[in-house]
């Protein structure tokens, strides 16, 4: 503030300190900037690689873990997470990260299997061994997977649910509901609001009255309970596949009124733009209008809506699913997951059972992240 | 003001009318309505009075009638406290709710002050000292705050109440105070128990009040009329909350309306897994048993309980803004 109210020219002297990167400036088009401007964020790139390494490990959910995600073991039931370890009992150091065997005695007075590590057996873990065969990307047969011990050694580094199904890989295939059901419901969301949004902003008039009433009418209930209520009606004899769709339908049935509201006060302000009343003299139709001139201005902060509304569905799916009215096993999501820690008692016993709510919470920051990152880059008054 | 008021209440009139419209279309979602369950069951049953109980079904909800005819008839029993049938229950829906939808305010009533006690000096204290460790440690827990689903910062904060203090979370009584007559002590055990659900579901909304607040207070800061005021050599504290908090302020009455969705949505989660007797435990119960007159009429309700939190939030920014009264 004091420097602009003392220099006579405020643009030059804001200018001359970004040096060689302000010079360019003009030439640099809107999505360059916006790019120049998110790479240099370092919360959302931070975001970003989480991102890229949460869809990874949820794409090769079966490479990244030794077992297939619904192999029970009567044997190993809530097993604790056996972590790998560097250094024996004995104190001594080994080079290849090994697991210790497991021992299981029954509690006679809690009447209930305990398991415990027996530092007599020692499994080296190895890397890019055989194991369950499953079909990579759902197409090539492999049995490859990123680490595993030798029979009959064991290798839960998460541990094991109530049926001693291993929870690393219920958590990685988890994720690939849990982190695709948002993406699909956004793009669903992203098509109802900019479409509606356009209309009601674009031609007013009871149009614009109805839509506003209806949106207003949506959010008049909480979110949670109306995306409950819709997916209750879902028919319960619907396949996985068939139940995943309808939710995904259902979220962006109740998000689309943030968009479609943000898109409709960008539309108006264009509307009154000399480039539409440019387009509108020469004989423009309101389609390419719309199309051409509004649209593509309004894209970055359809983007920028669109992603910050991504971590409210993946907190959605987990909360229905925890309820019983999202995704239904044998599907697995980290909602789902997380049913298993429904009281007090089970988690005291096995705290690991929560284990998929930290990649919730990381997801969510994630998305968060690089949504604010790209709402700051989008904005062109940012210098 | 007074014709403001009207306008307004007009207006949500409308809305409430609009909220019954959907409450019937989601009753009648699921393909084959409970209803149609029911007289199934009572003829399965074979009993002699089944059939005039289904008589007396189909005429109390118009089921041989038109679909708009079914919705009126169903609104003028709502309007008149007529709920409908919980059939798993197999009780007045009236009979079932009311407690349930008192002890919803009361916590949301509850939730929504503990956001703004907090979250407004913490807002006001990020937004004067920017950038210090202070600062930063509000901001993570916030982010956190924002990020996790609050039925697992329920179920953690249970498990650490358990853990570090034996003492037993869920419920909103201990079990000596349950049946107990109202009296001093069960109302200090009652907000004993309430110390956790209010914490866990106005998490969210606190973190994001804070960020707001500490946003509209930096842009303030930067006034020239918070500038002016120092220049006449006023004190700081009077500068901040006297020139700039209730500025900063404002905007975040327009947004009070809208924390009471997440607000209502997040107690009905927290509730289930915290086993509170509010809207939240039965309504999906009521959902996943298809009960659909019991599960909308609390929808309903939820929504009744928005908008008129809307409006009162409309009023209370008229009387603070007097530009909004003479729009």
């Amino acid at each position: 503030m004091r420097a602009k109210s003392t220099s006579a020219n405020p643009a030059i002297q804001a200018a001359a300190p970004e040096g060689a990167a302000a010079t360019d400036v003009g030439r640099l088009s809107l999505w360059q900037l916006m790019k120049r401007r998110f790479l240099r964020n370092r919360l959302a790139m931070a975001g970003t690689v989480m991102l890229v390494i949460l869809y990874l490990l949820a794409l090769l959910a079966d490479f990244f873990a030794p077992y297939h995600y619904l192999a029970k073991s009567q044997d190993y039931v809530l097993l604790p997470p056996q972590w790998p370890r560097f250094v024996d009992a004995e104190g001594k150091f080994h080079s290849r990260p090994f697991v210790y065997g497991i021992e299981t005695v029954l509690d006679t007075y809690n009447l209930r299997y305990m398991h415990k590590a027996d530092p007599t057996q020692i499994y080296p873990i190895g890397f890019f061994v055989r194991g369950a065969e499953y079909k990579l990307l759902g197409l090539i047969p492999a049995d490859i997977h990123l680490f595993g011990v030798q029979e009959p050694g064991t290798c839960y580094i998460l541990g094991t649910d109530r049926l001693g199904q291993d929870l690393l890989a219920r958590t990685l295939h988890g994720g690939r509901v849990s982190l695709t059901i948002g993406l699909v419901g956004v793009a669903l969301t992203i098509m109802l609001g900019s479409a509606l949004g356009t209309a009601s902003g674009y031609y007013g008039g009871v149009t614009d009255t109805l839509m506003q009433r209806g949106i207003e009418i949506l959010a008049s209930f909480p979110q949670i309970p109306l995306w409950a209520a819709f997916a209750a009606a879902v028919p319960p004899e619907w396949s996985s596949l068939k139940r995943y769709f309808a939710l995904s339908v259902i979220l962006s049935l109740v998000n689309w009124t943030g968009l479609a509201r943000q898109v409709r006060s960008k539309v108006l302000a264009y509307r009154e733009m000399d480039y539409t009343s440019a387009a509108r003299a020469v004989g423009a139709s309101d389609w390419r209008i719309i199309l051409i001139h509004m649209l593509p201005n309004a894209l970055s902060h359809i983007i920028v809506v669109a992603t910050l509304s991504i971590p409210g569905m993946i907190l959605a799916e987990t909360s229905l699913s925890f309820l019983g009215l999202g995704i239904q096993p044998p599907m697995v999501s980290w909602g789902v997951l997380l049913q298993d820690a429904t009281n007090v008692t089970v988690i005291v016993l096995n705290p690991w059972l929560l284990i998929p709510g930290l990649f919730v919470i990381v997801a969510v920051l994630a998305f968060n992240f690089v949504g604010d990152g790209l709402r700051d880059a989008a904005d062109p008054f940012a210098i | 003001m007074l014709g403001y008021i009207g306008r307004r209440f007009l207006y949500m009139i409308s809305t409430l009318f609009l909220v019954s419209v959907v409450g019937f279309l989601i009753i009648n979602l699921p393909t084959g309505t409970y209803v149609d369950f029911y007289i199934q069951r009572l003829q399965n049953e074979g009993t002699h009075t089944s059939l005039e109980q289904i008589e007396a079904i189909t005429k109390r909800f118009a089921l041989d009638k038109p679909l708009y005819w079914q919705y009126g008839k169903w609104l003028f029993g709502f309007v008149r406290g007529d709920f409908g049938l919980s059939f798993e229950f197999n009780k007045e829906v009236k009979e079932l709710i009311w407690e349930r939808i008192v002890y919803t305010v009361i916590i949301s009533l509850a939730t929504l002050i503990f956001t703004w006690v907090v979250a407004i000096p913490i807002g006001i204290y990020s937004a004067t000292h920017q950038y210090t460790l202070g600062d930063h440690i509000f901001t993570l827990v916030g982010l956190i705050g924002l990020s996790a689903p609050s039925f697992l910062l329920a179920l953690v904060l249970m498990v650490i109440a358990q853990r570090s203090f034996g003492q037993s979370v869920g419920g909103l009584y201990s079990p000596a105070f349950v049946d107990a007559p109202w009296s001093w002590a069960k109302l200090a055990d009652l907000l004993k128990h309430l110390v956790v659900p209010i914490v866990v579901v106005g998490a969210s909304g606190t973190a994001s009040l804070v960020r707001m607040m500490r946003g509209n207070l930096l842009d303030i800061l930067n006034m020239q009329y918070v500038q002016a005021a120092r220049a006449r050599g006023l004190s700081e504290s009077l500068v901040i909350l006297k020139h700039a908090v209730r500025n900063a302020i404002h905007p975040l009455i327009m947004l009070l309306g809208m924390s009471l969705p997440s607000i209502i949505s997040g107690a009905t989660v927290v509730s289930i897994v915290l086993s509170l007797p509010t809207t939240g435990p039965m309504y999906f119960r009521a959902l996943q048993q298809q009960d659909m007159y019991l599960a909308v009429t609390f929808l309903v309700f939820m929504a009744i309980m928005l908008v008129i939190g809307n409006f009162l939030a409309d009023l209370l920014l008229a009387w603070v803004d007097p530009r909004i009264r003479y729009e």
